[in-house]
C-alpha cells in the first residue's frame, strides 16, 4: 500500500513539475539565411472556395514579390473562436500573425498575450492614413500591437421584403426610436413567428449590445478615468425603456427570448425577423452563412444617434508574442499587401466581381476620408455588384460618427448586464432603476477589483 | 466477498490465478526461489500488465495530469506566455467576490436537488414496468436507450424547439389540454425545472438499464412467495425490489448527485446563464472565467473549489460501494 501511494505521489509531483515548466517554451528563431516562414490566420475555408482561391492567389503574388518569406497559411471558420485562443497560445499552436475581433484586443494586450510591435509599425506606408479612431483600437498608451482588416459602425439591419410586406417603404427606414416601434409592430402583425426587432439577451451578448445602444445614444459605460460604473443613467435607462416598450406594450419582439449572436442572424435570414442593430458585416454574415439574400437588407444609421458615437466593430491582426523581429516584419509587409492597400488582397474587387462575390458594401471603412479611402471607394463603386442603395442611409450618417472602445473588463461588465437585458426582455414587471442600481454595484465591484 | 490486499495479506503466495506475488518476509529475504516466482508471476499475466500501463497512461494524460494542472493553475496568474506567478489565494478571492459567484452555488444545488425530485424515480419505475412487461420488452429497452445514443449537443438543442414559446411542441401540447403557454426557458421559474427535464430525459437510460440489471439479479423466488402471500404490484415493489436493490439505488443517488453537479452544457446551449442568471451553475460560471474572460485562475478556483464538494459524495460513493462488495 505504501509503495503504491509513493509512486501516486511521485507521479503526481512529476506532473506538476512538468505542468509548472510548460510556460517557458524556447521562442522560436524565427527563420535562418534570410528565409522567414510565418503562419497567417484567417484564410477563407475550403467551404468557400471563391475566397480561398483570392487567398492562395495573394499568398503565390506575395511570395513571388518577397522570394525570402513563405506563408504559411491557417484556414478556421469562424477565424478566431475566443474560446479556444487560450489554449491555442498555451500549445504553442497560435498563428505567428493571428485573426482577431476588436472586442478582444484589450483584453489581450492588457493580458501581454500580443507582441509590441510599435518599433516596426513605422515600415508600413498606409499606417499614417488609417484612421486615428481605428488605430487606436490596437493600441495601449503610445504602444502599438496590431493592425486592422475591417472596422464598421453600429447601424440598424433591416429587411426590406418584410418592410415592403408590411406596407413599409423600405427606402425610408426609421429614423427614430417611435418609427422603429411602430415598424417593428406592423412587421409583427404579419402572423405567427414574425419578429418586428430582435435584440440579444443571453451569453455575454446583452450587454454587449446594451453597450452599443448606450453609445449610439451618447452614454458611457464607465468613468472617464475607468474606475465606477456609468450606464446607470438617463441613457442606459432609455435602452432598457425602449426594449421594454417594444417587448411588452408592442409585442413586437417575438415571446422567444435569451437570444444570442447565431439566433438573430437564423432570424434574420430566414426572413422572419424586421429589424436588429448590427453593421453591414450582418448583412454579409447573413448572406454568406444563413441562406440570406443580399438583394433583400437594407443598413441605415442607429436612430436618434445622431452622429455621437459607435461601439467600435471589426476584426484585424495582431503578432504572436514569442515571433522574432524577423517574423513581425514578414507579418507586417503581408498585412500591409493583403489587408491596406487598395486594389491587392481584401480590396481586389475587380477579382472578387470577376468570382461573382459581393462587392459595394460600405465596409471595411479603414481610412476615412484620406486618399487610399477615396480609392477604396471609387474601386468599390466600380465593381459593384450588390444594390449600393440599400447602404445608403448607413453611409451618410459615417462620416460624424465617433468611434467608441469596449470598456475595461468588457466581458464581465457584459455578463453583469445580461442580466438587465434579460429581465426587462422575459418579465413584464421589471424594475429598470433597480435592474440598472444592481449592474451598476456589481459592476463598480468589478472594476475596483481591475484598477 | 472482500479480496484480501496485497501487503500484509495472509494469502499463500504464487497461488493460481491471483497474479500477484505474495509479500516478502523481510529486507533481504528475496532468494532466488522468490526472484523465480516473481518472474513466472509477471510472465503469466505480461498482457494484463500491458492493458494496465495503456489504461494508466490514458488516465494519466487525460484526467490526472489535467487535474494536476488546474490544481496548479487556481493559485496561479498565468497568460500563458510569461512565466506564471504564484499569486497564493488571490484566484479564489476573486470568484468568492463574484456577484454571480452564490447565484451559481445555488442554482448548481437547486439543479441537483429538482435533478433527484424529478429525476432519480424515474428511471426505477421504468426499469420496474419494463421488467413486468411480458411481450416487446427489447423494443421498450431500445426506445428507452435511445436518447444516450444522441450525442448531448444534439438532444440538447432538439429541446430548444420543444421549448420555443411559439410553435415549440410542449406549447402546442398544453394548448391541445386548453392550457396557456408557459414561458420554459425564458422564466426565472421555469427555466431551471426546463433544464432538469432535458437532463433527465438525456440520461434516463443508462438508468435505467442498470436498475434492469440489479431487478434481474434478485432471486424469482421472492416474488413468488410474495405473490403466495396475496402481494400485488405495488407491494411487491415495495417490499422485495426496494430491499433487493437498495444498494444500487444510493450507489445511482451519489453518482446522480455527482453527474448533476457537474452540469454545463444545458445551461450553455440552452439559456446562456439567463434569465437573470436564474441558469449560471458553478460549472457554466468556470466556463465563463476561463474562456470569455480569459481568466483560468478564477476557473481553476472554481474548479477546485467544485472538486472538493464532489470528492465528499465520491468518498460516500466508495464506502457505499465497499459496502455494496461486501
Amino acid at each position: 500500500m505504501r509503495r503504491t501511494l509513493s509512486l501516486v505521489l511521485a507521479a503526481g509531483l512529476g506532473l506538476v513539475a512538468a505542468s509548472c515548466g510548460s510556460g517557458d517554451d524556447k521562442p522560436d528563431a524565427g527563420g535562418s539565411g534570410g528565409q522567414v516562414t510565418i503562419t497567417v490566420g484567417c484564410q477563407p475555408p475550403k467551404s468557400n472556395p471563391k475566397e480561398r482561391a483570392g487567398w492562395d492567389a495573394d499568398v503565390a503574388e506575395f511570395q513571388k514579390l518577397h522570394p525570402n518569406i513563405t506563408i504559411q497559411s491557417k484556414d478556421a471558420f469562424p477565424c478566431i473562436n475566443p474560446d479556444t485562443f487560450q489554449a491555442k497560445l498555451a500549445g504553442g499552436t497560435q498563428e505567428d500573425v493571428f485573426y482577431v475581433y476588436y472586442t478582444d484586443v484589450q483584453k489581450i494586450i492588457k493580458a501581454k498575450q500580443a507582441a509590441d510591435i510599435s518599433q516596426y509599425v513605422g515600415s508600413v506606408g498606409k499606417v499614417k492614413d488609417l484612421r486615428a479612431d481605428v488605430m487606436g483600437v490596437f493600441k495601449d498608451g503610445d504602444k502599438t500591437y496590431g493592425l486592422p482588416r475591417n472596422n464598421y459602425n453600429m447601424g440598424l439591419v433591416y429587411n426590406r421584403k418584410l418592410f415592403t410586406q408590411a406596407g413599409l417603404d423600405p427606402d425610408a427606414p426609421p429614423k427614430t426610436w417611435a418609427e422603429v416601434q411602430a415598424a417593428a409592430k406592423k412587421i409583427a402583425a404579419l402572423g405567427a413567428g414574425y419578429v418586428g426587432f430582435g435584440e440579444y439577451s443571453a451569453g455575454n451578448t446583452g450587454g454587449w449590445h446594451f453597450a452599443a445602444s448606450l453609445y449610439a445614444r451618447g452614454g458611457s459605460m464607465v468613468s472617464d478615468d475607468g474606475k465606477t460604473a456609468a450606464f446607470n443613467s438617463p441613457e442606459g435607462e432609455a435602452v432598457l425603456e425602449n426594449l421594454k416598450q417594444l417587448r411588452w406594450n408592442d409585442n413586437a419582439m417575438g415571446s422567444k427570448q435569451l437570444l444570442q449572436w447565431e439566433d438573430l442572424m437564423r432570424m434574420m435570414g430566414s426572413g422572419k425577423l424586421g429589424m436588429m442593430i448590427g453593421a453591414p458585416d450582418v448583412v454579409q454574415g447573413v448572406n454568406n452563412d444563413f441562406q440570406g439574400k443580399f438583394e433583400d437588407y437594407g443598413v441605415t444609421a442607429v436612430p436618434e444617434s445622431d452622429g455621437k458615437a459607435s461601439l467600435s466593430g471589426g476584426d484585424g491582426y495582431m503578432f504572436n508574442p514569442k515571433a522574432t523581429p524577423e517574423k513581425i516584419k514578414a507579418g507586417l509587409l503581408w498585412l500591409e499587401f493583403h489587408e491596406l492597400t487598395p486594389g491587392k488582397g481584401q480590396f481586389n474587387y475587380a477579382r472578387a466581381k470577376e468570382q461573382g462575390r459581393p462587392v459595394g458594401l460600405p465596409i471595411p471603412d479603414l481610412y476615412g476620408d484620406s486618399a487610399p479611402g477615396k480609392e477604396i471607394i471609387a474601386l468599390r463603386k466600380q465593381y459593384a455588384t450588390v444594390p449600393v442603395d440599400h447602404f445608403a442611409p448607413y453611409v451618410a450618417a459615417q462620416p460624424n460618427i465617433t468611434l467608441k472602445l469596449e470598456p475595461p473588463k468588457a466581458q464581465e461588465l457584459y455578463a453583469v448586464l445580461d442580466v438587465a437585458m434579460s429581465a426587462v426582455l422575459t418579465r413584464q414587471n421589471a424594475d429598470i432603476d433597480k435592474l440598472l442600481s444592481d449592474a451598476e454595484s456589481k459592476a463598480n465591484k468589478i472594476l475596483a477589483k481591475n484598477t | 466477498m472482500r479480496r484480501p490486499r496485497f501487503a500484509g495479506s495472509a494469502r499463500p503466495r504464487g497461488k493460481r490465478g491471483d497474479g500477484v506475488p505474495g509479500p516478502a518476509a523481510g529486507p533481504g529475504a528475496a532468494g532466488p526461489d522468490q526472484a523465480g516466482a516473481l518472474r513466472r508471476a509477471v510472465g503469466r499475466n505480461l498482457t494484463a500488465y500491458g492493458f494496465l500501463c495503456g489504461a494508466l497512461v490514458c488516465f494519466a494524460l487525460f484526467s490526472w495530469y489535467p487535474m494536476v494542472r488546474e490544481v496548479v493553475l487556481s493559485f496561479q496568474e498565468n497568460n500563458f506566455v510569461d512565466a506564471p506567478t504564484w499569486v497564493g489565494f488571490d484566484n479564489f478571492r476573486t470568484v468568492i467576490e463574484d456577484p454571480a459567484f452564490r447565484s451559481a452555488w445555488i442554482n448548481t444545488a437547486a439543479f441537483s436537488g429538482l435533478a433527484l425530485v424529478i429525476g432519480y424515480a424515474v428511471p426505477f419505475v421504468l426499469a420496474v414496468v419494463l421488467n413486468e412487461l411480458r411481450h416487446a420488452k427489447a423494443y421498450l429497452r431500445f426506445v428507452v436507450y435511445l436518447p444516450v445514443m444522441l450525442p448531448p449537443a444534439v438532444a440538447v438543442l432538439l429541446f430548444r424547439w420543444f421549448y420555443d414559446p411559439g410553435a415549440g411542441l410542449f406549447n402546442q401540447v398544453l394548448d391541445v389540454f386548453h392550457l396557456p403557454p408557459l414561458s420554459w426557458l425564458d422564466s426565472t421559474s421555469t427555466a431551471l425545472v426546463s433544464l432538469v427535464l432535458v437532463s433527465t430525459w438525456m440520461n434516463l437510460g443508462t438508468g435505467t438499464l442498470i436498475y434492469l440489471a440489479a431487478l434481474h439479479s434478485i432471486p424469482g423466488d421472492l416474488y413468488e412467495s410474495a405473490e403466495l402471500d396475496g402481494a400485488g404490484l405495488l407491494r411487491r415493489v415495495w417490499h422485495v425490489t426496494i430491499p433487493q436493490t437498495k444498494l444500487i439505488l444510493l450507489v445511482m443517488l451519489l453518482l446522480q448527485i455527482v453527474a448533476t453537479m457537474q452540469v454545463f452544457i444545458e445551461p450553455y446551449l440552452l439559456t446562456g446563464g439567463g434569465p437573470e442568471n436564474a441558469t449560471v451553475t458553478v460549472a457554466y460560471l468556470m466556463y465563463q472565467y476561463a474562456f470569455n474572460f480569459g481568466d483560468f485562475g478564477g476557473g481553476g478556483a472554481l474548479g477546485l473549489m467544485l472538486m472538493v464538494v464532489l470528492m465528499v459524495f465520491s468518498a460516500i460513493y466508495l464506502r457505499v460501494s465497499r459496502e455494496a462488495e461486501r
